[in-house]
């Protein structure tokens, strides 16, 4: 057992800080939520060149078929520098297809992704606003050979960019799957602006698409586990990247603590700053255990995965937002101003926070697992 | 990264996973509150010790020559948690295991590590840890028991507090004055102590729980042999920040074993107890909370397994090591607290599952003054891993 | 203790209902973010004006100054009426909790006479210059320096955090008048007229987007002797009843604020579904609304008991502190309880005008603005508790 990153993951953890730092420093995060998608189409492509677009994808369909350690050690580092991009989007999907798609769709959709040639994204949530799979009642019509949906999804992440949206729908009981191409028919994207301007949300309208059924991802009858798991790589994902905002947060904050004057004196010599950073630091490391142990799990598909992430996502749900408010408050009034990057992470982990499910979902999640008899 | 377990890993696991379906005793029946002072409770404890180092499984990262099983820290993380898992007895020698064997290990001289280690291991010699003043709390270096030189014997006087297991111990690993003319860091010495050595009183200190958990140590013209000196005279300070750090890093001590033990048997109480005219354990907000128990504690094996890895490889914890005292003490107040809620009413009432929860929740407010305050342990954290100035 | 209503504050009460019931206008119905928006200020003055001509403004200010000379207890009645109405807030929160009361403390006759009758109507509207780059927990080290002339003083320098100054009339500016004297004696208080010469404004945004305050720079500002408030180099003293009043004060106005907000968010929670089901069916959500509803009514009566006293007392002392710390954390509580309550809708900017986003960023400034949580910690332990001083 070695709970600690090998050289090869450390150096990809270096080159990808050095990548971010040059490709994607504060001044292009805050160009790119200014604009109406947050996306930048070269810095994509940079990124699949690094490898990263198909960092999970096996070799055989172009990718580097590396594990989820690795990736949650580039998400980290997107965290790390507050990245606007699709990637997560675009890591569920391309689980999603990985877990329940054919041979034939992983060779169409995979090789596209790793290239950086296709984002993508899942459309999950509906007016309930539940991450439960279960939820789900977007009708897909069976009509022949063919699907038609229709109905309304919400929270859609990077819908406007995505070339492929994988709707979850139920045709009668049983749940679908539908890649839809993003020039589809009777499909329209309206962009509903959340707090985190660095990872647009849209509601996805769906009137009469049609489907054909050859192109559902298939997995049946797994088709929920199927999609429960690439769920969780994504999570899994997400927390990374909450990780590395919460790492940026209490360096900045430290440094500060440092540097700043107030009687005479840096104000980190004060006890009550200090008390904080070293909460600070108790929660971004705690987390840090959390968000690798869960990685490594997921990857590995053990048995703890499932409370490893719930755990994951709970934690890091409620330390994200609590490192964000020690950081802010450690800064005072300049910590509030629109000047300081501050706010780009403190948004980040309250959009992250929200996305597939918060910390009270996670812990009702945790509870089936290790309070019910059944499981226990 | 990787989590898996090596071969050899595996084979140690499975062969303590064996060698503890066979050999841990049923649980103790008696009252689990009174547990510091409770004879009957000690002695079962002392049997299960020598039964676990005659099996081989005490020191599981010790070396081999002091009675030790020359493992890894990794299978001493295995271990706590193969020992949480089979659900079995706590180590009663936790002092001596988690802190004066490992300072000893590292900092003892070759027959000191011979004379004690393997009494250690085995029970044999209870340890207690002499540190604590009544004036010398938080701000330890001011102690003022004193020690004078006596031709080959340290002649000792002067008063400790809140010392858990002085009332059972052998020995006692004691820091005294013995230069009162340098700077308070600069006149201290650490001495290994008799704790039958004539002049020597202990009286136990009733804790708010009732039991008497610690005691004051009086020390009365006590005679110490020089050779008992610990470390060099007058650089004991260096020998209690080593006692210090083991005490806080506090890889191995099995306080895992102990709390996993405190939280399953919460949540099996759970499923059982009605509240509100329901299992407390499907009520949505109790559940929240125990989720959150379960969290946190896991999050505390991870920051231990974390840990424990740097450590194998630099031989030093890295910061995850440094939170580990505030992520146990203060996860065990809140589960505590938990517990209070969950089991409603009769959490409250002294007999119900012999008073384990009302002792628990009380014993858990010490949780977070012994072996450093939450308050100190973040000055620690601020200054020497963030690096901020100093605050006092 | 007799927390029952005389009859003349049962007069008072019915008095103000009635009133309120009649003149109340119509929710503002633009976006929130409200700082900034022009046409809302103007609602907000408008509606100001009424009231005061009503003679509902300054509930326990002199009669000859244009207040009610009522007691504390009869603007404690007014909060909460003012609360249960919804009624719009009153837009010169600063003149009316922190310099009014200054000035009625420590202001001339003239200078009384001059401006609380303005404050109240909000024909003028004031902001504070405390806080410059360097000075902010620590305002005594400020640097804004202002040098005798004859009958004015020449005013250099910068000041930082100023709400309302973009559009305020006046300031209540502290100066170090005497940069050779240790650095709380050398200060002296001004009140000065935001429309002199040499004085920029310069909004500064913050991170909820809008520009809620501001940077104010000085360069060879005049400014009569006259407008000295207090004492020359005695400013600290000043200033100390401001902040007092600031910190006992604020918070009382606030409780409109607050509880306007938790009525809209439980009136939200029964209508907004998130895990399939109502927000307000959730028992962790109730668990959350019923806690944010209990610290509130808490902060209610803490408010009655502390006005209790300075009726007594006269001048708020440190325990406002204790009001500050209660009100700044009560609110960020509440607002991540709204956004928990919201579920994943609780993110979106455009969801009842945006005003859930923006109260939760918003928030977070309450533990900053008007003495750090910290800083008023600090204070309660030793003015309160009297424990020896820590810095």
């Amino acid at each position: 057992m070695d709970f600690d990153l090998s050289k090869a993951q450390k150096l990809l953890q270096e080159s990808a800080r050095t990548f971010l730092m040059r490709e994607c420093p504060a001044e292009r995060v805050r160009e790119l939520m200014e604009t109406e998608t947050a996306y930048d189409e070269q810095l994509w492509r940079a990124m699949a060149e690094q490898g990263w677009t198909g960092l999970i994808i096996p070799e055989e369909y172009g990718g580097l078929g590396l594990g989820l350690v690795e990736l949650a050690v580039v998400a980290e580092e997107m965290g790390r520098a507050c990245l606007p991009s699709p990637f997560i989007s675009t890591v569920w999907a391309t689980a999603l297809i990985d877990s329940a798609g054919s041979e034939g769709q992983k060779a169409q959709y995979l090789e596209k992704i790793s290239a950086g040639e296709m984002k993508a994204t899942v459309a999950l949530l509906e007016s309930t606003a539940d991450w439960n799979v279960q939820a789900v009642q977007l009708s897909a019509q069976r009509e022949g050979k063919e699907y038609r949906l229709s109905g309304r999804k919400e929270f859609v992440t990077d819908a406007q960019i995505a070339d492929l949206i994988i709707c979850v729908a139920r045709s009668g009981s049983e749940l679908v799957l539908l890649p839809i191409q993003r020039d589809a028919q009777g499909m329209t994207i309206t962009a509903t602006p959340g707090i985190d301007a660095t990872r647009k949300l849209y509601a996805v309208d769906f009137d009469g698409v049609r489907v054909p059924v050859a192109e559902a991802l298939q997995l049946h009858p797994q088709t929920e586990e199927a999609f429960e798991q690439a769920t969780r790589v994504a999570t899994a994902t997400l927390c990374a990247e909450m990780l590395g905002g919460m790492q940026w947060t209490l360096e900045t904050t430290v440094e500060y603590a440092k540097t700043r004057q107030q009687f005479g004196r840096p104000i980190g010599t004060y006890q009550a700053v200090q008390h904080q950073c070293a909460d600070m630091l108790l929660m971004t490391e705690s987390a840090r255990s959390a968000v690798y142990y869960a990685a490594w799990t997921v990857s590995e598909e053990t048995k703890e995965a499932r409370q490893a992430v719930s755990i994951a996502k709970a934690y890091c749900s409620d330390a994200a937002r609590e490192v964000g408010n020690r950081g802010i408050q450690l800064h005072g009034g300049i910590g509030f101003t629109w000047e300081h990057n501050l706010h780009l992470y403190y948004k980040r982990a309250k959009g992250s926070e929200i996305m597939f499910g918060d910390a009270n979902y996670h812990r009702e999640q945790l509870a089936r697992l290790v309070v019910d008899e059944s499981e226990g | 990264m990787d989590l898996r377990l090596t071969p050899s890993e595996e084979q140690f696991r499975d062969e303590l996973r064996a060698w503890l379906q066979q050999n841990v005793p049923p649980p103790w029946r008696g009252g689990v509150a009174a547990e510091e002072e409770n004879q009957g409770y000690i002695q079962y404890l002392r049997d299960w010790q020598r039964q676990v180092y005659e099996g081989g499984w005490a020191g599981i990262s010790w070396p081999k020559e002091y009675g030790g099983r020359g493992a890894s820290l990794i299978e001493q993380a295995i271990y706590q948690e193969e020992m949480a898992r089979a659900q079995a007895p706590p180590l009663l020698n936790l002092i001596g295991l988690s802190i004066i064997g490992p300072t000893i290990i590292s900092h003892g001289t070759e027959e000191q590590k011979k004379r004690y280690l393997v009494k250690i291991l085995s029970g044999e010699e209870i340890w207690c840890q002499g540190f604590s003043e009544p004036n010398a709390g938080s701000d330890v270096a001011a102690l003022e028991t004193r020690a004078v030189r006596d031709g080959d014997y340290f002649l000792v006087n002067g008063q400790k507090i809140w010392t858990s297991y002085a009332h059972i111990a052998d020995w006692s690993f004691l820091l005294v004055r013995t230069d009162p003319n340098v700077p308070k860091h600069k006149g201290l010495t650490a001495l290994l102590v008799d704790m039958k050595s004539p002049g020597i009183t202990v009286r136990p200190l009733k804790q708010m729980t009732g039991e008497a958990g610690f005691n004051e140590i009086f020390f009365s013209n006590v005679r110490v042999p020089v050779a008992n000196v610990f470390g060099q005279i007058n650089e004991g300070w260096r020998m209690a920040i080593a006692i210090l750090m083991n005490e806080r890093a506090n890889v191995g001590t099995g306080i895992y074993i102990a709390i996993k033990r405190e939280l399953d048997a919460l949540i099996a109480r759970a499923r059982q107890t009605l509240r509100l005219s329901c299992p407390a354990s499907q009520d949505p907000v109790v559940r929240q909370k125990l989720a959150q128990a379960y969290m946190e504690l896991e999050i505390f094996r991870l920051n231990t397994n974390r840990a424990l890895s740097r450590m194998s490889k630099e031989g030093h914890p890295g910061p995850e090591g440094s939170i580990l005292k505030l992520c146990y003490s203060e996860q065990q107040q809140r589960m505590q607290q938990t517990a209070m809620e969950a089991l409603g009413a009769y959490a409250q009432l002294r007999d119900f599952d012999a008073g384990r929860w009302g002792y628990g929740y009380l014993r858990s407010r010490g949780a977070t003054i012994a072996a450093g305050t939450s308050e100190i342990l973040r000055n620690i954290l601020a200054e020497r891993v963030l690096g901020l100035p100093k605050s006092y | 203790m007799d927390l029952n209503l005389t009859p003349e504050e049962q007069q008072f009460r019915d008095e103000l209902r009635s009133w309120l019931q009649a003149n109340v206008p119509p929710p503002w119905r633009g976006k929130t973010g409200e700082e900034e928006s022009g046409e809302y200020l103007e609602y907000l003055r408008t509606w100001q004006r009424k009231v005061y001509e009503a003679g509902w403004a300054g509930i326990s200010w002199p009669k000859e100054y244009g207040g009610r000379g009522a007691r504390l207890i009869e603007q404690a009645i007014f909060q909460e009426e003012w609360a249960r109405a919804e009624a719009p807030p009153l837009i010169n929160v600063l003149g009316l909790q922190l310099i009014g009361p200054t000035i009625i403390a420590a202001g001339t006759e003239e200078q009384k006479k001059r401006f609380l009758p303005k404050i109240l109507s909000a024909e003028e509207i004031w902001c504070q210059g405390f806080s410059e780059p360097n000075a902010g927990s620590d305002v005594a080290s400020l640097q804004t320096k202002a040098v005798r002339d004859g009958d004015y003083f020449i005013i250099n320098g910068q000041k930082i955090w100023t709400s309302l100054a973009q559009v305020a009339d006046w300031i209540l500016l502290l100066v170090r008048t005497d940069p050779d004297a240790p650095k709380h004696k050398g200060i002296t208080a001004l009140l000065v007229d935001m429309h002199s010469p040499g004085i920029t404004v310069r909004p500064l945004r913050q991170m909820t987007g809008e520009a809620g305050f501001n940077e104010v720079f000085f360069s060879n500002v005049r400014v009569p002797v006259s407008h000295v408030l207090g004492e020359i180099n005695k400013g600290w003293q000043t200033a100390i009843t401001t902040l007092m009043n600031e910190r006992a004060n604020l918070g009382a106005g606030n409780y409109i604020l607050f509880k306007r907000n938790l009525d809209a968010l439980i009136a939200r929670s029964r209508e907004i579904t998130r895990f399939s089901r109502k927000a307000s069916e959730d028992p962790l959500i109730r668990q959350k609304l019923a806690q944010a509803y209990l610290e509130l009514e808490i902060f209610r009566l803490n408010n009655m008991r502390a006005l209790s006293r300075m009726n007594k007392d006269s001048v708020p002392g440190p325990e406002g502190s204790i009001l500050k710390i209660y009100w700044s954390e009560m609110n960020q509580r509440m607002q991540q309880t709204a956004m928990e309550t919201l579920g994943p809708y609780g993110q979106l900017t455009d969801l009842d005008g945006g005003r859930w986003v923006y109260s939760y960023l918003r928030s977070r400034a309450n533990t900053i603005e008007a003495g750090t949580s910290e800083i008023l910690r600090n204070i309660v332990a030793e003015r309160v508790l009297g424990l020896p001083k820590s810095y």
